[in-house]
């Protein structure tokens, strides 16, 4: 694992610094002093609830990162439960291709309860 | 690898020229910023932003991290056992505001190592004002009042920065600054409704805090050549002018209550301009000190400086140890 | 404002016992310790007085910024045992002027011999392997003791107690993921990990001496008898040392004597420190 792999990292059609710099640019490896990953921490703040992104920290690795998510974001009661990612262990998609990816549900209404209105008024339904 | 594929597949359907590419970048961007809604880290975005935002991003969380300083230096003698403890989890909270920071820079594709050496090397800038000395108790409530009262005028508007991740950082951080604002307050007002000599002692942190504290909001707005751009693109919601203007009139209230006053006796309110007015600040002083001439700034780069250099044998050997253990595993699996 | 509710977790004070409300039991009489037990409560708030004033000073110097908050929170937790502890002692005292002794009296008006804390509490910071070498043992220490107080015949002694092992337990996990850590690192930081413990041990023995008084408070069920943590305090600390191929340090015991107010040369300058302000003005409140 990069110690700088990161999900949120821009993407490379993007400017000056695309998605490979922090990778490919040899000077902050040299300076990275042997620097922890990156880690995205989730909390569940309460039973019942789901794991939310809460953030991102540092960590060496995953007891670590475990350890230090409780100390930075459950410093006041935020939850009862974490997870915690290496950060490049994330895919996601691709911003750029918003149209294709997610034209399909657009217009799609009939998969939403509000687009049967004969029902209306009828009890228990 | 997942993560490859997902990001190939898309792009692939989406191909055309760089160029077109970079005109609909633009242009989402453009409708992005129109709408007043958010850009996130993986959203093409203009050069000149992401620029401003590292340098906007990283200064605020170098800020955050020396800014602990100051308040550090009385967590050892604070005057009380219950005092100590609010001081601690503050100052604590500020390393937590850093760590928010650097994680949404993060995500603009500097890593903190880097920005960390920027900063002990004397090339990155932060605050000024944490370069004036905590020289009383009084200074920890001073400092509370002021200060993270003038970072929460400066970080509300925030909130709603463009940038999805400074955003969601700053609404955490807000959450936890409205504490720091209020145990300054109250600190003072102890001091002042205590013996003569804390009041007086409450009084000189104010006299010396003030002007530093209002010069936080930056130069004046003729004299802020960037503030224009990053209003345009919804960084920053309100001028340097504006947020002090604000930030002097909650003051002039509070004041009062504190049964202290501030060291300016120019603060009125304009009919006309419906703002709060103040004294000339000496900006030729706010300019020397961000030029690295202020009372405290060899000193806390210097603390910086040890903690990170004198800390890296302890990242390496946690970073070995974890490489070590992952071979382990390793060989069990093979 | 809409944003506000976008972050994605939520805050709350929680509902633990907190130091302030030992210090209201005290003051309205619910609580009352006797001369003995408020004396074994001093012995207990000063090892964690003393121990977080020593971490406090690693806020804005830990070796990552991640670790500064660590240390940030083990230090507020045991500020937090100190205070319960010392407004519970001071219900048993007053002051010259015949006020009930706060917390605050008791902190920062007593001279060093009049503190009651082991020698080990003091033992300077050194570097991040000496503070987590005290910190190996003085956490694994207090976890016992705290999960044997918690059946204490004094209800406040035990109530404190079952706050503070859920948070000390949490201290020797951090503690012992940092010997594993720094013993099997680098060569570096295994050398600087023996040393660490080297530095520490004399002051153990200590920890686990029996007195007077602790004799009289455990055959009342009130304390635990320090020497009876002894044998569990040898094995969990020995299952993290046999898994770090550290071995325990042969070096001498320090005669100690911290519990009859024989400290080593550092109290004096912890107190110095910690006492400056309260005490240029006396009577003051903060
Ligand atoms: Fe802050
Ligand atoms: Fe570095
Ligand atoms: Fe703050």
């Amino acid at each position: 694992m990069s110690p700088h792999g990161n999900p949120e990292a821009p993407a490379s059609s993007a400017t000056e610094i695309n998605r490979e710099a922090p990778k490919a640019s040899p000077a902050p490896q040299e300076h990275t002093d042997h620097a922890w990953g990156l880690w995205e921490v989730f909390v569940r703040s309460s039973r019942g609830l789901s794991h939310v992104h809460a953030g991102s920290l540092h960590a060496p690795d995953a007891a670590m990162a475990l350890r230090n998510a409780r100390d930075l974001y459950t410093r006041r009661n935020e939850g009862v439960s974490i997870w915690v990612v290496p950060a490049d262990a994330i895919a996601a998609s691709d911003p750029d291709s918003k149209g294709a990816f997610f034209e399909s549900p657009q217009g799609k209404d009939y998969r939403h309860a509000t687009y049967y209105t004969k029902s209306e008024g009828v009890k228990h339904l | 690898m997942a993560a490859q594929n997902l990001q190939s597949v898309p792009a692939e359907l989406t191909a055309g020229t760089s160029e077109t590419a970079e005109a609909d970048g633009q242009a989402n961007f453009d409708r992005v910023i129109a709408e007043d809604s958010r850009i996130e880290p993986k959203d093409w975005m203009p050069a000149a932003y992401r620029k401003t935002l590292l340098r906007q991003i990283s200064q605020h969380a170098h800020s955050e991290i020396i800014g602990m300083q100051p308040e550090a230096n009385w967590i050892s003698r604070a005057p009380s056992l219950k005092r100590k403890a609010i001081l601690m989890a503050k100052v604590q909270d500020e390393a937590g505001h850093g760590l928010y920071l650097y994680s949404a820079a993060e995500s603009l594709g500097q890593n903190r190592d880097e920005m960390t050496d920027a900063l002990i090397a004397g090339k990155a800038r932060y605050s000024s004002i944490f370069n004036y000395p905590a020289l009383t108790w009084a200074d920890m409530g001073a400092i509370g009042w002021l200060v993270d009262g003038a970072a929460i005028c400066n970080q509300v508007p925030l909130c709603r920065a463009s940038y999805g991740p400074y955003g969601r950082a700053m609404v955490r951080i807000c959450k936890e600054e409205s504490f720091h604002q209020r145990q300054g307050f109250e600190i003072l007002l102890e001091l002042s409704n205590g013996t003569p000599a804390q009041k007086q002692m409450a009084q000189d942190a104010v006299n010396r805090w003030y002007a530093p504290a209002l010069m936080m909001f930056g130069p004046p707005d003729d004299d802020s050549p960037n503030s224009k751009q990053s209003m345009a693109w919804n960084i920053k919601r309100f001028s340097n002018d504006e947020l002090r203007s604000r930030f002097v009139g909650m003051m002039v209230e509070q004041v009062r209550v504190l049964g202290l006053t501030l060291p300016d006796d120019q603060i009125r309110f304009n009919e006309d301009s419906k703002k709060w007015e103040h004294g000339p600040l000496d900006w030729d002083e706010f300019h020397e000190v961000l030029a690295g001439r202020g009372p405290c700034n060899s000193q806390r780069l210097e603390r910086r400086r040890e903690a990170h250099d004198g800390g890296a044998w302890v990242r390496e050997a946690a970073a070995a140890y974890a490489q070590k253990q992952s071979m382990k595993t390793k060989e069990y699996a093979a | 404002m809409s944003e506000a509710n976008a972050s994605a977790t939520r805050i709350t004070p929680g509902n633990a016992l907190r130091p302030e409300d030992i210090a209201l039991e005290v003051r309205t009489g619910l609580a009352k310790p006797t001369e003995d037990t408020a004396e074994y409560a001093l012995r207990l708030g000063d090892d964690a007085l003393i121990l977080a004033q020593r971490l406090g000073h690693w806020i804005s110097r830990a070796p990552e910024l991640e670790e500064d908050i660590a240390l940030g929170n083990i230090a507020l937790d045991e500020l937090g045992h100190a205070r319960s502890f010392l407004s519970y002692a001071g219900g048993a005292m007053t002051n010259d002027d015949g006020s009930a002794r706060s917390e605050d009296d008791l902190a920062y008006f007593r001279r060093e011999h009049e503190f009651r804390s082991v020698q080990l509490f003091e033992q300077p910071n050194g570097d991040f392997a000496a503070t987590i070498a005290r910190q190996f043992v003085v956490s694994y220490y207090q976890f016992l003791l705290y999960s044997r107080l918690t059946e204490s015949k004094d209800a406040t002694l035990a109530a404190i107690a079952a706050k503070a092992v859920k948070e000390v337990d949490y201290h020797r996990d951090h503690a012992a993921q940092w010997v594993l850590r720094l013993a099997g690192g680098t060569e570096e930081s295994r050398k600087r990990m023996i040393h660490g413990f080297r530095i520490m041990w004399p002051y153990v023995e200590e920890l686990f001496r029996d007195d007077d008084l602790t004799g009289r408070l455990a055959e009342a069920g009130i304390a635990v008898a320090p020497s009876s943590l002894k044998e569990d305090f040898d094995r969990l600390t020995g299952e993290v040392l046999t898994e770090a191929g550290l071995e325990v340090p042969d070096v001498p015991a320090a005669p100690g004597g911290g519990r009859q107010g024989k400290h080593s040369e550092h109290l004096g300058y912890i107190l110095a420190e910690m006492q400056v302000l309260a005490r240029e003005h006396p009577g003051a409140s903060w």
